[in-house]
């Protein structure tokens, strides 16, 4: 059944970079909920190593089918994503002010995670469906919005989850001009978009729960409120540059068990380890997982079809969205959304997602070379 | 689409680079600033108050003690970000809603500075709050170092009380370095003698976490407690003196006649310390500042008087040593005495015959005229200044009144006018623009019978100022003698003025005095009542060798015979009693306010 040929091609890099920034994960969690100001370990830990288990197991039985199975259902996946958004929104779980959970009786998941690989898959089920040289029009671009964005956006936006909001925008943009838009559509678009965003910001603005502008308010001047809203952002960039060139030293960060920096080994898990590692440890952390992303692209370009070249595109788009929006937003360079850094944040359904991400790159690129299809 | 996958890797390596560059900029060109940021995060500094030094009584009794008490403040920046529900607040540290949103709303906006919602709380209140603090974070309990006075009122004038700062006290160097909110001596010993009582107080650097508790001590530094003072004071002899003068009006100095040490100083109606201990209630400030008799006033050093006749002690020694009279001289008091106008004695129908003894002892006013007419005023003046009047005794006491002896000089520059024969006459029966305070009449009188030392008064033993003799009084033997016999019998000899005051265990000498406040022409004695004369009684025990001196005022009491002597009596056989060694009395119930 396995192909020697699978085995030849397989991309060990990315799986040892994906397995090393995991066990990161692992200890970087543990220093930042140091129980320093109770008694007990906190046991998140140990939960990010059970889900990495898990998640190894999914990336090993997801990478042995081929993918070419994941693009004939491709739609069909979307569509069973679009009902868990619809479900969610009736009858989730409510967690810190938002609606994100589908409780399963015996695990809680957040649907929305496993639903930006659906979206890819179906996106590039769709592109791929395209004739050769064929660049995007305008009907087409907007029966695709219609279908790809604005629906599922919708619902996402009903949870509400900002971040993923903006990550299936930002997939949707990067993929179709990938893809590639007709010329007239790109000027079209640049035009009507400088006259409609000074127009719309009002209302977009007033759409905004109190919340999120709160962050938006926050990162344009997070010295206005230091203890308020501006919290996280100072916190975050005192916690990073007090790491200096060689860093405080593993378990030597003060600013996560002190709880200064709030959902330190969540969203702000970079912080604690630029704390810690400093500069250095920072480079070696960004070389990482601009190979993977390096790894993704290349993939994509020798993926042996079109379905295989635009899944690892999405992919790859999606790990460098998230790292360069999760690593600006802890540096204060972008407003705090809810973005965990992929593989590194603790959470379960996250790393799991992630995983199965990253077993998409890796299931292309082994099946690269196939001359029997 | 091989080219478009290649732009997107280098708008991908871009924006690698602009986060590297960001870091960069974070970690290494402003790392240690934002290392600085951290450990203030986590370091806060804690005052501790220095335990003030206790002062006790000549015995080692303590008259205060230090109690801590409890203020709860609230540092609104640790409240979590959270709108501040000032129901819930409120009913949890026990302030109306409102009041706590003044508090609050009024507070300055130094960010971190606690806002001081109450003090002084219970103990019960404290430990519920403890209890549940973690639900209000940036609520916090401050012990603060309070003070008891023990007895009360008694010595209050002496021991003083502690207050807040000052505008004007804060800028001055004597309070520098003084932590925030801090309590100093504001009357008495306590404000004299503030530097040496406060000690210095320690610090504790703490680590605390984002919601401000407190996680570790990193440092303690040890407040040094404050120096102890011991008075002079008796404490016993104090209560007596507060006792005898107990709804009256009026001073007593008790002093050492041959140290200066000051045994009792009182002075009534008095106030009870306690209510200033932590800020007085304006109600408590307003009966104080509204009682037409000025508790805050402290007559023994602050209260001038008339001598009057007390006085002619320094009259008959400046008579004897100027060879105006001598013990054999004789006048003749028929009532009055006729010197540009009519001057009366006080016993209108006269003395009849006496010499200096007789005139001592039944205070005969003709006789001194007799004297004022051959006397020299300046002449006068100079054994009042040698004997300590007119310039305060350096008591270590605050605004210590200086007293008048008028001379010539004095009249020309006070009254720009030159002196005139008559106003002798006044003067040297102690009335007139003479003005003394009881502590200057207890050391006259200490030095008219400790042989001619003029001591300085002192309040804290191991004071350098101690048993030093100010100057010596050059007198001749014959003149002190005369004096001091003279004095005994005015307590002892059956025409004594001063009667009221023979004792059946020790003997005593003395002068009254009495001031006439207005010469009283009418009956009404309601009149009578306020327009009473003050009463003065100085005295020495016991007569052979003296130890004790004693000046008694009693505003409006009537003539010193009457209302000055028994108590300076009282007093001295106190004195005699405490030596044989008798209970303290406890300390009256605090709020009991005069």
């Amino acid at each position: 059944m396995i192909d020697r040929r699978l085995i030849n091609n397989f991309d060990w890099s990315i799986f040892l970079i994906m397995m090393t920034l995991s066990v990161i994960s692992v200890f970087t969690i543990y220093s930042a909920t140091r129980p320093l100001l109770d008694d007990v370990q906190k046991i998140y830990y140990m939960k990010q190593f059970y889900w990495i288990l898990l998640s190894l197991f999914a990336f090993i039985v997801l990478i042995s089918i081929d993918y070419k199975w994941y693009a004939r259902y491709a739609y069909l996946i979307y569509a069973v994503g679009i009902i868990l958004l619809i479900a969610v929104v009736i009858a989730g779980k409510k967690g810190m002010g938002a609606q994100r959970w589908l409780h399963l009786g015996f695990f809680s998941f957040q649907p929305s995670e496993f639903f930006k690989i659906f979206f890819i898959l179906a996106l590039s089920r769709y592109f791929s469906g395209m004739r050769q040289g064929e660049s995007i029009g305008f009907r087409q671009l907007f029966k695709m919005l219609l279908i790809f964005f604005i629906f599922p956006a919708v619902l996402i936006l009903r949870q509400p989850d900002l971040g993923t909001m903006l990550i299936l925008m930002f997939l949707f943009i990067s993929m179709t001009l990938t893809a590639g838009l007709q010329k007239k559509v790109v000027i079209t678009i640049v035009i009507a978009g400088m006259i409609a965003v000074p127009l719309a910001g009002n209302y977009v603005w007033k759409g905004l729960k109190g919340y999120q502008k709160h962050r938006i308010i926050a990162f344009i001047d997070p010295q206005a409120d230091p203890q308020g809203i501006g919290y996280h952002i100072t916190q975050s960039k005192i916690t990073v540059g007090s790491g200096g060139f060689f860093g405080k030293g593993y378990m030597k960060g003060t600013q996560g068990p002190y709880r200064f920096l709030p959902e330190n080994h969540t969203d702000f898990i970079f912080s604690i380890y630029a704390e810690e590692r400093g500069f250095m440890g920072s480079l070696l952390l960004f070389f990482l997982y601009f190979f993977v992303i390096w790894r993704g692209f290349d993939t994509a370009k020798k993926a042996r079809d079109r379905e295989g070249c635009y899944m690892a595109l999405g992919v790859t788009y999606m790990v460098a969205f998230y790292f360069l929006i999760n690593v600006g937003m802890t540096l204060g360079m972008v407003p705090v959304v809810g973005v965990p850094l992929p593989l590194m944040s603790y959470g379960g359904t996250a790393l799991l997602s992630n995983f199965i991400a990253l077993s998409i790159i890796e299931n292309v690129s082994m099946r690269r070379y196939a001359p029997y299809y | 689409m091989d080219k478009r996958i290649n732009i997107a890797i280098y708008l991908v390596i871009l924006a690698f680079f602009i986060l590297l560059i960001r870091l960069w900029n974070l970690q290494i060109i402003n790392g240690d600033e934002y290392t600085r940021v951290d450990k203030r995060n986590r370091i806060r500094i804690i005052n501790i108050p220095a335990p003030r030094g206790i002062i006790y009584d000549r015995n080692k009794v303590p008259l205060v003690k230090n109690k801590p008490s409890f203020d709860i403040s609230l540092v609104k920046e640790d409240m979590s970000g959270k709108t501040m529900d000032y129901e819930v607040l409120g009913a949890f540290v026990g302030l109306e809603p409102a009041l706590l949103k003044k508090k609050i709303k009024n507070a300055a906006s130094t960010p971190y500075l606690p806002v001081q919602l109450r003090q002084d709380l219970s103990f019960s209140e404290i430990a519920r709050i403890e209890a549940r603090k973690s639900d209000f974070p940036g609520l916090q309990v401050d012990v603060v170092g309070g003070r008891e006075y023990v007895y009360g009122h008694a010595a209050s004038h002496v021991l003083g009380f502690l207050g807040r700062l000052s505008t004007s006290q804060r800028r001055s160097p004597k309070y520098k370095n003084l932590p925030k909110g801090v309590y100093a001596g504001q009357y008495g010993i306590e404000k004299i003698y503030d530097n040496v009582l406060r000690g210095s107080s320690g610090k504790k650097v703490v680590e605390v976490d984002a919601l401000g508790s407190i996680i570790q001590v990193v440092r303690i530094q040890r407040p040094i407690k404050g120096d102890d003072l011991e008075l002079t004071i008796d404490i016993r002899l104090q209560q007596e003196a507060e006792r005898s003068l107990s709804d009256l009006t009026g001073a007593v100095v008790a002093m050492s006649v041959d140290t200066g040490e000051v045994l009792a100083l009182a002075s009534a109606p008095s106030f009870d310390p306690n209510l200033f201990v932590r800020g007085i209630n304006t109600e408590d400030w307003q009966r104080i500042i509204d009682d037409p008799e000025k508790p805050l006033l402290n007559r023994a050093v602050q209260g001038q008087y008339s001598p009057a006749s007390t006085f002619k002690i320094i009259s008959a020694i400046a008579a004897l040593e100027e060879g105006i009279v001598n013990m054999s001289s004789r006048y003749y008091c028929n009532g009055s005495i006729y010197f540009g106008r009519e001057f009366n004695c006080w016993k209108k129908h006269g003395h009849g015959s006496l010499d200096i003894n007789n005139a001592i002892v039944e205070s005969c006013d003709v006789y001194f005229y007799e004297i004022g007419k051959r006397l020299d005023i300046d002449d006068l003046a100079q054994y009042a200044f040698s004997y300590g009047l007119g310039r305060p005794t350096g008591i270590d006491m605050e605004r210590e009144a200086a007293g008048i002896v008028p001379n010539t000089g004095w009249k020309l520059e006070r009254k720009k006018e030159r002196w005139f024969r008559g106003e002798t006459l006044n003067s040297i029966i102690g009335q007139g623009y003479l003005l003394a305070t009881p502590v200057q009449m207890a050391r006259m009188t200490a030095a008219v019978v400790n042989g001619g030392k003029l001591l300085q008064p002192y309040l804290i033993i191991g004071d350098e100022k101690s048993g030093r003799a100010e100057s010596e009084i050059k007198i001749s033997k014959n003149t002190s003698d005369i004096i001091v016999k003279a004095m005994i019998n005015v307590v002892s000899a059956p025409k004594g003025t001063g009667h009221y005051a023979k004792s059946e265990i020790v003997e005593i000498g003395g002068k009254t005095g009495t001031v006439q406040v207005v010469s009283l022409t009418d009956d009404d004695s309601e009149v009578r009542a306020k327009h009473r004369d003050h009463g003065w009684f100085i005295a020495f025990a016991p007569a052979e060798k003296p130890e004790l001196a004693v000046a008694v005022i009693v505003e409006h009491g009537g003539s010193g015979s009457s209302s000055a002597a028994p108590i300076a009596k009282r007093i001295i056989e106190a004195y005699y009693k405490n030596a044989a060694g008798s209970e303290v009395e406890a300390a009256p119930k605090k709020g009991d306010l005069l």
